[in-house]
């Protein structure tokens, strides 16, 4: 007989349901934690990327000898050094290493250097001559697909309609409304490094920061030219990643160099090249039209959605697919219709960020229940609880939503708590304009409003999605311990904690070591779309079940919780890998996007309460609240750094965080100009965490990581309209929206 | 050119220092202290935060050159062998630490708060690390920490 869980974890702490302390705590918080950018090697070269400064141009000349020239440069790289393919990307092969004869965006790599020193590099690049003739560049999302083809089939990346119901419906209101969410970043802290060692078997060795080492490790050796069991990848210390590591950004270049000079190779981006260096949030447009009955159910939901995925495809089209599945909100309607585009232009590349797709379309659906509570003289959360969404609704997809949607109770928790007095104090620290002294009250508006949203958890559209676990058990000086082995990447989100979690729970074994995460073993699968819990957390549950089963054939039969495994084990080790898929899902139908296309469906609802001062535009967030369902809090602490986190990158695109671009290029790439929020910005948050299991997932658990992101900037604009009066269809709110100067 | 530095109490000397270089990159670079971090290098976000002189300074803007024969503390130097300074405990505990990039500048200047201010009010903690970003925690489980440290120092 197999042990079960519960007869092991009796004696042990920290196992599911627990907060324990996380594994690379204590070194993170010594210094001594070791991310991608801290990574040294003995005789190590630094290398470096030429970038285009233009947004479109073709590439007349490119001339390297007075780059070679300079003392300490040992290798000036082209794209005629690339040694396999040139062009890479995660779901069309469309971006060159290094630029050919076309540059596409501002910040496109067209040379590297390797050199013995930063600087040396950087004169290197000085000396690079690159003569280009300019092209007028194409940067208008709705316009974009008919404009000058900037890829060879095209600019449209990916159209997804959704057809349901009635395509002429009629309503009692109405209400339209055009939306703009502005191009967003990461912002991660830790910024792209890594560092290439070659190998004396020809190959190279990757220390990388990335979201997914398989994926990255495809993509390298296509480039180099390479099998895969020569281009290993082993995951350093990741400071953040929110979607922006999804895509390559130096690996290629470092192993390139790497191999070309045969010496170890260290690339570190710094901020500004990082902005260049990584994918960012579609900005999107959005046209929607809401028809609904005189008592607000609604009738119908029709939506054009525009998202500029820039020069390169990169996950432009999931991001598409995202934002028309979901893109009426988590809210029953029976009449849709849907087009939603993703297109090339030359802005900066676009790809994933936390929310992706969801956030856009959140945006833009919350804003028009505001508006049809407004025109039906409703509250606003009485006209979103008439529509909520609960089990058993249809999707727009068709697809039916077999587990908790708990929408009702989310926006229900977040009203009923106790209101932020008014400030009657006149410290400055909490007002709007902070220290800034620019008001003691006069002109402070407050404003409450409310948003509920909905987000895809895992990898939808058949996507075959899995993840590979190896758990193994030992005795060790008289203790039995656990190791657990996988390629999911540890991101900062706390996967290390709740893979021992799970370990300590599955087996009783209080001493669970992580392996460092590798290409040694099976895909982890991607660390994104809040799946790695769910699919890694299920693959190391299976591999602790395997082991279970080998310990119950050791012990022939007798009963196992009688056994002791020390004894039993003796020399002897147990170690199974485990792959593990969560239940398959469908395409969507071309035409009518009709499909179980989605595995899980997570839900938050947030409420803002902010002071405007109206007369400079300045806003204070004074509270931000949040209810999420996340079916099985595993690790209650991580769950809620979760929701804090991505509250706040949601309020920053609320409020203050955009990529400004003009004629394609980015004027803002430094934290100088690109505002993310500070501690002074992020107000307190009431969080109440629901846990309605899904009898799909592993524990019961829902993804975490992304639903708060989506509902709380609808939820802050909408405060700042209610304190304003103003419809402010377009995020970040600026200063100048409200007060129209 | 060389410079001489006492750093977390010993006396460091790094040789053929390019006059470009900052205090961050001799730190990290050239005496093997990685564990004040490249955020931003240009001031902003506070992860290199380290003690020039007893004052916190972001290293990034510090030229290596200005911090001969004067004495740096990173966060390498906050613990005591293996017992964690109590602002390095708290932000552990408090799940203050997520990636942690931001980490080693937050436990600086939490810890710069706290010798000046030993019980601070939430708005004085929140003005003390305003200059600190953090991308992943919200900030919430940040002042927990400080909090945390505060009650117990």
């Amino acid at each position: 007989m197999s042990l079960t869980p519960a007869e092991l974890t009796s004696s042990v702490t920290g196992g599911i349901g627990t907060s324990p302390q996380r594994p690379d705590g204590n070194l993170k918080v010594r210094g001594e934690f070791a991310y991608a950018s801290d990574l040294w090697h003995e005789d190590m070269i630094w290398g470096s990327t030429l970038r285009s400064p233009h947004p479109y141009a073709r590439i007349v000349s490119i001339d390297l000898t007075e780059a070679l020239e300079v003392p300490g440069v040992y290798a000036v790289l082209t794209h005629e050094d690339v040694p396999g393919a040139n062009l890479y990307g995660l779901e069309h092969k469309d971006q060159p290493v290094l630029a050919v004869d076309v540059v596409r965006y501002q910040g496109e790599a067209v040379a590297l250097v390797g050199a013995d020193h930063p600087e040396t590099a950087t004169r290197a690049m000085k000396r690079i001559k690159v003569e280009y003739e300019v092209l007028e560049p194409v940067v208008d999302m709705e316009t974009a697909a008919d404009d000058t083809p900037l890829h060879p089939g095209g600019n449209l990346v990916r159209h997804v309609p959704i057809r349901r119901g009635g395509q002429a419906p009629t309503a009692d209101v109405v209400v339209t409304g055009r939306y703009e969410v502005g191009m967003q970043d990461q912002a991660f802290l830790g910024p792209e490094s890594g560092l290439a060692v070659p190998a004396e078997d020809g190959g190279v060795d990757l220390y990388i920061a990335t979201q997914w080492l398989h994926v990255d490790q495809g993509q390298v050796a296509s480039a180099l030219g390479m099998p895969l069991d020569k281009v290993r990848l082993t995951l350093s210390g990741v400071g953040g990643a929110f979607g922006g590591r999804e895509d390559l950004s130096m690996q290629v270049h470092a192993c390139m160099l790497a191999l070309h000079t045969r010496k170890p190779v260290k690339m570190v981006y710094n901020r500004e090249e990082s902005f260049y260096g990584h994918v960012h949030r579609h900005p999107a447009v959005l046209h929607y039209e809401h028809g609904a009955t005189n008592d607000g159910k609604l009738v119908y939901v029709k939506a054009r959605i525009f998202l500029d995925g820039g020069a390169y495809a990169s996950s432009t089209g999931a991001v598409v697919a995202n934002a028309a599945t979901l893109g009426v909100g988590p809210y029953e309607v029976d009449n849709v219709t849907i087009d939603c585009y993703g297109v090339y232009t030359n802005n900066p590349p676009c790809g994933a960020m936390r929310g992706f797709g969801a956030v856009q379309a959140g945006f833009a659906y919350e804003s028009q229940m505001d508006k049809l509570a407004d025109a039906l003289g409703m509250d606003p959360v009485d006209v979103r609880i008439a529509n909520a969404m609960t089990e058993g609704s249809v999707m727009p997809t068709g697809q039916v939503v077999d587990s908790a949607a708990p929408v009702a109770q989310l926006l229900k928790l977040v009203k009923d708590k106790p209101l932020p007095p008014v400030s009657t104090t006149l410290d400055l620290r909490s007002m709007p304009g902070g220290v800034s002294n620019t008001t003691h009250g006069e002109g402070v508006v407050r404003g409450i409003g409310y948003a509920v949203g909905i987000k895809n958890v895992c990898f939808s559209e058949g996507y075959d999605d899995y993840s590979t676990a190896r758990v193994r058990v030992q005795v060790i000086n008289g203790e039995l311990v656990a190791l657990a082995h996988t390629a999911a990447c540890e991101v900062g989100q706390g996967l290390v904690t709740i893979m021992q979690q799970i370990v300590r729970t599955e087996l009783g074994v209080q001493r669970v070591t992580i392996l460092p995460m590798d290409t040694s073993i099976g895909n982890g699968g991607s660390t994104s779309a809040s799946r790695q819990t769910y699919v890694t957390g299920g693959a190391v549950k299976a591999a602790c079940a395997a082991v279970r089963d080998k310990l119950a054939k050791l012990a022939g039969g007798r009963d196992l919780s009688e056994v002791d495994l020390v004894e039993l084990l003796g020399d002897d080790v147990v170690d199974e890998t485990v792959e593990w898929r969560h239940r398959a899902t469908e395409p969507l139908d071309p035409e009518t996007g009709q499909g179980n296309a989605h595995v899980q469906y997570g839900f938050a609802a947030h409420r803002a309460v902010v002071d405007v001062d109206v007369e400079l535009g300045l806003v204070k967030v004074v509270e931000l609240d949040c209810a999420q369902d996340v079916g099985n809090a595993l690790n209650p602490q991580a769950v809620l750094g979760q929701i804090q986190g991505g509250s706040a990158q949601g309020l920053g695109l609320a409020v203050m965080e955009e990529i400004q671009t003009s004629g394609g290029k980015v004027r803002n790439p430094s934290f100088t100009d690109y505002l993310i929020p500070t501690v002074l910005d992020m107000p307190p948050m009431s969080i109440d965490v629901l846990e309605l299991a899904d009898p799909n997932a592993p524990y019961g658990v829902r993804g975490v990581g992304e639903p708060p992101t989506i509902s709380s900037t609808p939820a802050i604009v909408a405060a700042i309209r209610a304190a304003t009066g103003l419809a402010l269809t377009r995020v970040p709110v600026r200063p100048e929206h409200i007060t129209g100067t | 050119m060389r410079v001489t530095v006492t750093v977390n109490g010993e006396q460091r000397r790094a040789d053929d220092v390019w006059e470009g270089e900052s205090l961050l990159f001799l730190l990290r670079e050239r005496l093997g202290l990685p564990g004040s971090k490249n955020a931003c290098e240009q001031g902003e976000c506070g992860s290199c935060t380290v003690y020039l002189d007893d004052v916190p300074v972001c290293s990034c803007l510090v030229a290596a050159g200005q911090v001969q024969d004067r004495e740096v503390r990173t966060v390498e130097g906050l613990a005591e062998g293996d017992r964690l300074d109590p602002v390095q405990e708290a932000f552990v505990e408090a799940g203050a630490v997520q990636c942690g990039f931001c980490t080693p500048g937050l436990v600086v200047a939490a810890h710069d708060l706290l010798d000046r201010v030993p019980r601070p009010s939430d708005p004085e903690i929140r003005e003390a690390l305003a200059g600190n970003l953090c991308r992943c925690t919200g900030y919430e489980k940040i002042l927990d920490a400080v909090r945390l440290a505060a009650a117990r120092r």
